[in-house]
């Protein structure tokens, strides 16, 4: 081999150990893009709020029940959007949940095997299908149903937690059913050797060992419903009072949003972007109750 | 007693599955005959009024938000599962890091998404109300979606193919390029077409990035409508033409859906298949 081969050589392998490590650097890159997103989304988030705040103070702007943005001056008060918002997710759960757990349950445990398939595109299906078309359907179904048999004008907490308890349906129902089937076989069998039933098994040995996984999956349904948006508008009727009964109408923290947000300016502006700022809170501290939940289900194996 | 507790159980239980499958197929059923029912040709040919809301152009911005969305988001979510899978070491601080972004990222709800758009993209890169606003909002909606199934179709690649390439002198670069992401493509196809679903279906995040202007875009500094945004603003301000335009626009979307469920979830099941042999 002559000299300059060997140097060509040298070159091409320093060559392509350069190209190697460059392009982990710029996955690397990409990676990074998502950590970059959520500290953007923080920064403009929070710094967009920090007016409000500092005016209002937090406190008086999170438990003062008028917000009056157009008045001289201005009235700047969430409460009654945060009691809308907790009012209507906790609807949802009420709905939302037992059907989705039962409904676990079935695709866990009872479905026959040929219509799994079925069952579980239709459950993917359910989870698919944009805000936009729920709210609209609770709005021309839901809602004159609720006006013409039970009281009030339709747009109400109870019409927002139905259009809401279907929308986390498939969120409980997926994070369930995986949860379910994770517990041992062996669990089922001890029971029924015990001469307990298929249900007493399922339902007393089985969920009890699934709960944390369960308990996972109600947790993201809330963080769904709690940051829901279009559907709600369209069906909660969105006046800013606290509702008395369920047939009153309500507003949520991100109906609060959507509607202002278009005309809203100056000091109004700030006061929409901490709305947000607090549904954004809201949904962090979800995720931190999600993360401790999901590190004890691994710490016992999925099983508590 | 014993069989009554147990008799109840298993009646709540095909009650709950029978809610279910109903709730589906009412939503379903109720937009689409209702929307059929509204179907007239100048709703996507004719020019756009208040008396006829058509969606022709429409469909154009979503078209065309598909398609640049996914130029953002795609190859920066599937490089960030290549790095996960195939680069990051185990336990490394950055991996914890980027697992944790994409976890919060998740969680977001899609309005406070709209409005760091419209703060950010929107004021502050003085961007407006514009297709490229929205398409820039979406595509971060989009990266924990792309990335974590891609990961998965990563992940399901046997380590014998990488074995057998890197045996053959190849490099890891080629490795991945030529041997992981093609083996994967189905998933990452299944990922992709998924996401493009989140896009059509998207409403909040858009009203106040893409805006809601009804005109054809002449270009992406442009505002308009996507179809969701359309069939909202619709129903809000459209009266009764607006409520006929939007069942029509909601059995446009559901059918788009359905469609492309049934195509990824054929996709999906192609993954993993293709290695058993």
């Amino acid at each position: 081999m002559t000299n300059t081969q060997e140097e060509k050589n040298v070159k091409d392998i320093r060559n392509s150990a350069i190209k190697e490590k460059g392009a982990e650097y710029f996955f690397l890159l990409c990676s990074l893009m998502s950590v970059g997103a959520v500290l953007l989304i923080c920064f403009f988030i929070f710094r967009g709020a920090w007016p409000t705040i500092k005016t209002e103070g937090l406190w008086h702007f999170l438990t003062f029940d008028k917000w009056k943005p157009t008045d001289v001056p201005p009235l700047f008060g969430i409460f009654n959007m945060i009691a809308g918002s907790v009012y209507v997710t906790l609807g949802a759960c009420v709905i939302g949940v037992p059907v989705g757990i039962f409904s676990a349950v079935y695709m866990a445990k009872y479905c026959p095997r040929k219509i799994y398939a079925v069952m579980t595109q239709f459950v993917s299906l359910l989870a698919g299908i944009p805000s936009i078309i729920y709210g609209f359907f609770g709005m021309m179904l839901i809602v004159p149903f609720i006006a013409e048999h039970m009281s009030g004008n339709g747009n109400s907490v109870l019409a927002a937690s139905i259009v809401l308890g279907i929308m986390i349906l498939p969120t409980v129902i997926k994070v369930s059913e995986v949860s379910i089937r994770a517990v041992p076989r062996s669990y089922f069998e001890g029971a029924l050797a015990l001469g307990a039933t298929k249900e007493q098994a399922i339902f007393f040995v089985g969920i009890p060992a699934a709960k944390s996984g369960i308990l996972a999956g109600i947790i993201l349904g809330i963080g769904r419903a709690i940051g829901e948006t279009m559907a709600v508008v369209m069906v909660a009727g969105n006046s800013n009072i606290l509702p008395k009964s369920i047939f009153k109408s309500v507003r949520t923290l991100t109906a609060n949003i959507v509607l202002e947000m278009g005309y809203a300016s100056d000091s109004h502006y700030d006061a929409i972007v901490a709305t947000g700022a607090v549904l954004f809170l809201f949904i962090l501290l979800l995720n931190m109750v999600l993360n401790v939940i999901n590190k004890n289900a691994n710490a016992s194996g999925g099983l508590s | 007693m014993k069989n009554t507790v147990s008799l109840i159980l298993r009646g709540f239980v095909y009650v709950a599955m029978g809610v279910t499958s109903l709730s589906l197929f009412g939503i379903l059923g109720y937009i689409f005959v209702n929307g059929v029912m509204a179907f007239k040709w100048s709703l996507i040919f004719g020019e756009y009024s208040s008396s006829n809301p058509a969606i022709g152009f429409s469909v154009f911005t979503t078209c065309v938000m598909i398609v640049l969305t996914l130029l953002i988001a795609a190859p920066l979510s599937i490089f960030c599962a290549v790095y996960l899978t195939e680069y990051a070491k185990r336990n490394n601080k950055l991996v914890t890091w980027i697992r944790l972004a994409t976890e919060t990222l998740a969680g977001i709800p899609s309005i406070v998404f709209g409005l760091f758009g419209a703060i950010f993209f929107g004021t502050v890169m003085r961007l407006g109300y514009s297709i490229l606003t929205g398409c820039l909002t979406v595509a971060i909606m989009l990266l924990p979606v792309i990335i974590r199934q891609t990961e998965e179709a990563i992940k399901s690649v046997p380590d014998m193919y990488r074995e057998g390439s890197y045996g053959l002198g190849a490099s890891k670069l080629r490795t991945v390029f030529r041997i992981v992401l093609p083996s994967a493509m189905p998933g990452i196809l299944s990922a992709v077409i998924l996401s493009m679903g989140r896009i059509i279906g998207e409403t909040a995040a858009l009203i106040f990035t893409l805006g809601s202007v009804a005109q054809f875009p002449s270009s992406l500094l442009d505002s308009s409508r996507s179809l969701a945004v359309h069939m909202y603003i619709s129903t809000r301000d459209g009266g009764s033409a607006g409520r006929e335009v939007a069942f029509f626009t909601g059995a446009v979307l559901i059918a788009v859906i359905l469609f492309m469920n049934i195509g990824a979830s054929y996709l999906g099941g192609k993954v993993g298949k293709d290695f058993e042999n």
